[in-house]
């Protein structure tokens, strides 16, 4: 099978590539990206004349809820999703039921993924047997299972534990993926403690449960050297924090949720359970301190912390909803805004989205390079539409962006070269 | 779009005091001014509500205001049901939207209700058929709306213009609906001075925003203040790590007839209730001259008959129809 994507914006960051050429695709690689390709006879051409044609997107970390409540939503189901938001790559958090803590639940996903067929799935493995704190899981031999990384979702309170999970990751080298949060601090909290916890009489979470945990896991990543990623940051303050370590040369790398540069505490507005996250949303200010760093590229990954619930989850008093936002529809569309709002380039914005994450887990996808597997995003860059409940693909629905316009929209997405999405 | 107002501006549902108008309070106010007569006849009822179904929801235990809401619709002439539902619905595995669902069926016209989670009045209120109407009786740290308008209705009665007053709050403001309620309402009604007094440990974050000021020693909080609002310390606070003790509470905070000195001569004395004696205050000032803590409590059912009566207003003129059904 060969593909031809012709006309189209080739907009590659991997490579450095920001212009319009065609890309040759045959048996699943991409063998060419240039204006002609001698010999080369397409089955199949895709006109991409007036659209961006970038690397399928890289999603560091999705819910998709399989197995164990697929009552929420199922691999099949939420992989389609993406692959109509240009997500050709979702990485899965260890807190399934059974958990992500043995080689047999790792390579089920994949397989279910595999079967159905939309995008691939990464399995992120845990840090611990049973998320328990207490003992280490068999890192190794979830690292042969195709777990990209381990990460723990709930924070270690024992920093002593914290510590060997990290020596035993490097020793392996794996990357250890850390959620910056102070128990304690948090306490009970569920939206951020400041203006609208103190109106709301919500139990606030401080800033420093986020800035003091950074300090700590900081402070262990400098003494064993492992590779650590910060996930899902929220607050001004510990973007500066690792802006600094990585000034000072430590291995670290850091995301932020795409609904994090668009929302704060403000949105909660009178108890709007759809915007129940967590991390909280936070100020203003630190609104403001994440969208600098993602600029800057302290923060090399935008996410879509996918979390879909089915409608009960969200119906109760706001403290006693579940947490989350149905997001993989929204991370490109929210992302792009950058561009606009931020006047941050398009290739800088793609790659937070491609290479960026790529790099994060050292993959050989988010690239147009030759060679590469042809996970492909075909966008038409002036497509107005708006977001409901009914053109929505995700089964869940839980979002504080439905009516929300966007601009852009995904017309083709191809994985291994295969055309997995079309917008007619 | 404001939940508790109808689109003529009237009250419909009493969720909180936040998001609404001058206009409104002082008319909770002036209707509850002309229920106080009611109470004092011998025959201490007005057919308002008859035939009309008030069902009381308290989620949390509680004695005082359940009474006070109780004895309100009883004399608008409503017929009340009191449900104490302590968590024991939702031990079994019942949602609060199941529980409402099972009360719509009983044809009731409005919930008053009472639960430990800020927001489940808004809830409640979001998910109820549109004909019930809503009373905010407490939700969690959020707003107690009715206590924080018959403070209002008694300072009112004790003082001129809110816009010449100095009202201090004392004790635990993190923690306290009544509170957040009250520097709202004293806020709409253009209070001239409100502080709040209270060690850090018990101040929420950004208290400010609210437009208060902070003080942290009892006397330079109720310095030359024209009222004085104690509030409760609830038991729990005492063995956590927010205060040491009892002792050194009182100490510090404690509002005896000395320390009362600082304040204006003729400051009036709050109190939300149930007091504790020797925490938050002595017993001189709890039964002194000054304190108006018991005309609080007489006033609650004024207070509560006159928010009753005007949600139910504006429900029954939205929905004509909705007796005949």
């Amino acid at each position: 099978m060969r593909t031809r994507i012709t006309g189209g914006r080739i907009i590659d960051p991997a490579n450095a590539i920001d212009e319009t050429l065609d890309i040759f695709i045959e048996d699943g690689k991409i063998v060419a990206v240039s204006k002609e390709l001698k010999g080369f006879k397409a089955d199949e051409e895709i006109n991409a004349t007036g659209m961006w044609v970038m690397p399928g997107l890289i999603d560091l970390s999705a819910r998709l809820r399989e197995p164990g409540e697929e009552h929420k939503s199922t691999i099949e189901s939420e992989t389609r999703a993406a692959a109509s938001a240009g997500i050709t790559t979702l990485c899965c958090p260890p807190d399934t039921t059974p958990i992500i803590d043995t080689p047999a639940v790792a390579e089920l996903i994949q397989k279910r993924a595999e079967q159905a067929g939309f995008a691939k799935v990464l399995p992120i493995g845990a840090l611990t047997r049973q998320l328990n704190n207490e003992r280490l899981s068999e890192m190794a031999s979830l690292k042969e299972a195709g777990c990209v990384a381990v990460h723990n979702i709930t924070p270690l309170a024992n920093t002593q534990i914290q510590r060997t999970a990290m020596e035993y990751a490097a020793t392996h080298n794996m990357t250890v993926f850390i959620t910056p949060e102070d128990t304690w601090l948090r306490n009970n909290g569920c939206v951020h403690e400041g203006r609208v916890s103190t109106r709301l009489g919500l139990p606030g979470i401080p800033e420093a449960a986020e800035t003091a945990a950074v300090a700590r896991d900081l402070a262990l990543i400098e003494q064993i050297g492992v590779k650590a990623h910060f996930c899902r940051l929220s607050t001004a303050r510990a973007v500066r924090m690792i802006a600094r370590a990585q000034h000072d040369g430590l291995p670290v790398t850091a995301d932020v949720c795409a609904h994090q540069l668009h929302l704060t505490e403000m949105d909660i507005s009178d108890f709007d359970s759809n915007c129940h996250v967590n991390p909280p949303l936070r100020a203003q200010r630190d609104r403001e301190g994440l969208r600098r760093g993602v600029i800057e590229n302290v923060i090399q990954a935008i996410c879509s912390d996918h979390q879909p619930h089915e409608a009960d989850a969200k119906l109760a008093p706001f403290s006693s909803t579940r947490a989350g936002i149905s997001a993989l529809e929204t991370l490109l569309p929210l992302s792009l805004r950058l561009i606009e709002e931020e006047k941050q380039s398009v290739i800088e914005t793609i790659r937070r989205l491609t290479s960026g994450p790529a790099n994060i887990l050292n993959l050989d996808t988010g690239t147009l390079g030759v060679n590469k597997p042809a996970d492909i995003c075909i966008l038409d860059p002036d497509s107005y539409w708006q977001l409901s409940t009914e053109n929505m693909l995700s089964q869940g629905h839980n979002t504080p962006f439905i009516n929300w316009e966007f601009k852009g929209q995904v017309k083709y997405t191809l994985l291994n070269g295969k055309t997995v999405f079309k917008r007619s | 779009m404001n939940l508790q107002v109808d689109e003529n501006g009237r009250l419909r549902h009493f969720l909180s005091i936040d998001g609404l108008d001058r206009d409104i309070l002082t008319n909770i106010l002036d209707t509850a001014e002309s229920f106080t007569g009611v109470t004092d006849q011998t025959i201490k009822k007005v057919p308002l509500l008859r035939g009309k179904t008030i069902v009381n929801l308290f989620f949390e235990p509680s004695t005082r205001t359940r009474t006070t809401f109780e004895l309100a619709a009883k004399r608008l002439s409503a017929d009340v049901l009191n449900i104490n539902l302590n968590a024991s619905a939702t031990s079994k595995g019942e949602t609060l939207l199941d529980t409402l669902r099972n009360l719509e069926a009983m044809h009731s016209d409005m919930f008053v209700v009472r639960h430990a989670d800020s927001g489940a009045a808004h809830f409640i209120a979001r998910h109820t058929q549109p004909h019930i109407s809503i009373i905010n009786a407490g939700d969690g740290r959020h707003a107690h709306p009715t206590q924080a308008m018959l403070d209002m209705f008694t300072i009112r009665r004790h003082k001129a213009e809110f816009k010449n007053l100095t009202v201090a709050i004392v004790g635990d403001i993190l923690h306290s609906r009544v509170a957040r309620s009250q520097i709202i309402a004293l806020n709409i009604l253009g209070t001239g001075e409100i502080r709040v007094v209270a060690p850090r440990t018990l101040i929420p974050a950004g208290i400010d925003a609210l437009g208060v000021q902070v003080h942290h020693h009892l006397e330079s909080g109720i310095k030359d203040a024209d009222v004085v609002i104690m509030l409760r310390l609830q038991n729990e606070r005492m063995q956590g790590a927010l205060l040491p003790s009892e002792h050194e509470y009182f100490k510090l905070y404690g509002l005896t007839e000395d320390r009362l000195a600082v304040a204006k001569p003729d400051a009036i004395v709050m109190h939300p209730g149930p007091i504790n004696r020797g925490v938050e205050m002595d017993s001189q000032v709890a039964d002194g001259s000054r304190s108006v803590i018991l005309q609080q409590v007489s006033y609650g059912i004024a207070v509560r008959m006159a928010v009753m009566s005007l949600a139910m207003r504006s429900q029954q003129d939205a929905g004509g129809t909705q007796d005949a059904n």
